[in-house]
């Protein structure tokens, strides 16, 4: 009955988002796009980083190489095709960075994934200087916000489907395993290099989406902007918020961060990276394992220990 | 009897240390081998290298003839070796269920869906944990634990059981069970090496013995006669005591 309740629940929701552009002006339109695109990315980060405890910062990495494929090939082919090289990309730069750095663990890989989303911006700084002699590119697109929205939305619905479907699949077995213990993983039989590649480049994958989907609303991109890594600290720390070892926690961090996000930039733009490493800090201290475990195991105490004994036991 | 694990002049060396120096010994089908020796002889740099913690730096180890070494230790635990660690490694995330069913789903012939839960059960039962399943895997106490990661060895189907240390740390009656236990497999037929040093479960489990030394293999053979021979006590106990 439960389950039944949660996805009629669901599917009301995503009709309900889906239908939302036909009575929401243009800054409604703008912060569902927003919304939806944070969501998106913050889940997929989860995806990868929530099981396993590798925490990445290479999600800009992934959404500058999905929007500056658009803008470098929108004009030449047809759009669904730019969409698919771009996915085609990512996964081969997901590839080539996983192969090599998921070895590494703990602090090495956090750095190293920071130094690839700078490294791959001065890439493209250079090429862009030295090659074509232009930095930044224009994108015309004859795609409305509306579409971008609905593009958004059905891959962050694609995103949570496949975050559910693997976290009861035996890969998605593998990755807490391989979270808890990597020495015991790969005695039990787990391939752990392969089993990390493979959720790594479902992750970029659709990272490198949002990137290439959201481009067109931008209508100007350039190095600085589409790889600025305060976008991966967001997403990262809108993860944590939520509990990244949820299928539900990106979300919940996602949309009231996202929110104050917002009004922060809106409202204290010259204080908003204070600000901003203030709450960073905040959330790391009070909240380590997310809102969700929070909620739940305080919930579960106020129940009765036995009761908090099984929800444990179940997570 | 036939051969399952054969084991030629393999040598692991740290930087300048040799910790394993041309070791060689074979173990049959369904012996139980303990592999003796004081602290820092090499036994568990030897279990590692069959299990696959480690590489070897030279030599050979074969299952059933087919080469290990070499192998990453996931294809290892694949073809039947399974083992538990000297300090007991738990899942410490995931209930008692699921830490037996994560080696169940992932050996040579996995389960999953509503079997593997069956089965966890039933491996739990075997161990003593019979209906404990749910709780939290970090809540057990040490011995349970210690069961449960026998469990997950179990898990495996293994053709080969590596037990480092297992009954260490144990009370005397925790002890006796886990002897009994450690027993109750060996008569299933699982061919075992365990690294042990109470002499107590050293002599009510295992037929054969080898002792290490510094890295090399110092003797081999019945159990009663390697715990009398006088180069084995020297090296356990020292000169004086010989």
């Amino acid at each position: 009955m439960k389950r039944f309740a949660i996805a009629g629940g669901f599917v009301v929701a995503v009709a309900v988002l889906a239908l939302a552009p036909l009575c929401l002006g243009a800054y409604g339109l703008g912060l569902l796009i927003g919304l939806a695109g944070y969501v998106t990315l913050a889940t997929a980060w989860a995806l990868f980083s929530g099981p396993t405890g590798y925490i990445s910062l290479a999600t800009v990495a992934f959404v500058g190489i999905g929007a500056y494929c658009v803008a470098a090939l929108s004009e030449v082919l047809p759009y669904p095709l730019v969409l698919l090289i771009a996915a085609a990309i990512g996964l081969a730069v997901a590839l080539i960075v996983g192969l090599s750095t998921l070895r590494l663990s703990g602090v090495y890989f956090v750095i190293f994934t920071f130094g690839l989303a700078e490294l791959i911006r001065q890439l493209v700084t250079f090429y862009e200087i030295n090659v074509t002699g232009t930095l930044g590119r224009y994108i015309f697109l004859g795609i409305t916000p509306e579409q971008i929205y609905w593009q958004l939305l059905a891959l962050g619905v694609i995103t949570l489907l496949l975050t559910w479907w693997i976290g009861r699949s035996r890969i998605g077995l593998a990755l807490k395993v391989i979270g808890d213990d990597e020495v015991v993983a790969s005695h039990v039989g787990i391939d752990i290099a392969r089993t990390k590649l493979a959720l790594f480049a479902v992750s970029a994958v659709i990272m490198t989406l949002v990137g290439a989907i959201q481009a067109p609303r931008w209508t100007y991109v350039e190095p600085a902007i589409v790889f600025n890594p305060t976008v991966s600290f967001l997403v990262l720390i809108m993860a944590l918020l939520g509990g990244a070892a949820r299928l539900w926690g990106p979300l919940l961090g996602a949309v009231p961060l996202f929110m104050l996000f917002e009004w922060l930039s809106a409202n204290f733009p010259n204080h908003y990276s204070i600000l901003l490493g203030l709450l960073f800090i905040l959330i790391v201290f009070a909240l380590p394992k997310g809102v969700l475990s929070f909620v739940e195991d305080n919930w579960m105490k106020r129940r009765g220990p036995r009761a908090a004994d099984r929800s444990e036991a179940r997570s | 009897m036939t051969t399952l694990l054969d084991i030629s002049a393999l040598t692991r060396r740290f930087g300048g240390l040799v910790a394993v120096n041309g070791v060689s010994f074979e173990v049959a089908r369904g012996e139980v081998v303990g592999l003796l020796g004081p602290n820092g002889s090499g036994k568990t740099t030897v279990l590692n290298m069959i299990s696959g913690s480690l590489k070897p730096s030279g030599g050979d180890i074969r299952l059933n003839g087919e080469k290990l070494s070499g192998l990453p230790a996931h294809r290892i635990a694949r073809k039947g070796v399974a083992r538990t660690f000297q300090l007991v490694r738990i899942l410490p995330s995931l209930s008692v269920a699921e830490n037996i069913v994560a080696a169940l789903a992932f050996r040579s012939a996995p389960l999953w869906g509503a079997e593997v839960h069956a089965a966890a059960d039933d491996l739990l039962v075997i161990v003593g944990l019979g209906g404990r399943g749910n709780e939290r895997a970090e809540n057990l106490t040490y011995i349970d634990q210690k069961r449960m990661e026998l469990a997950r060895a179990l898990a495996a189907a293994p053709q080969l059981l590596l037990l480092d240390e297992w009954l260490a740390g144990l009370n005397p009656t925790e002890l006796r069970v886990g002897i009994e236990l450690i027993a109750s497999l060996r008569d299933s037929g699982i061919t075992i090496v365990l690294v042990e040093h109470v002499m107590e479960a050293v002599r009510a489990l295992c037929g054969r013995c080898i002792v290490m030394t510094a890295g090399s293999k110092i003797a081999d053979g019945p159990t009663a006669d390697v715990l009398r021979d006088p180069e084995v006590i020297r090296a356990y106990l020292g000169a004086s005591h010989a």
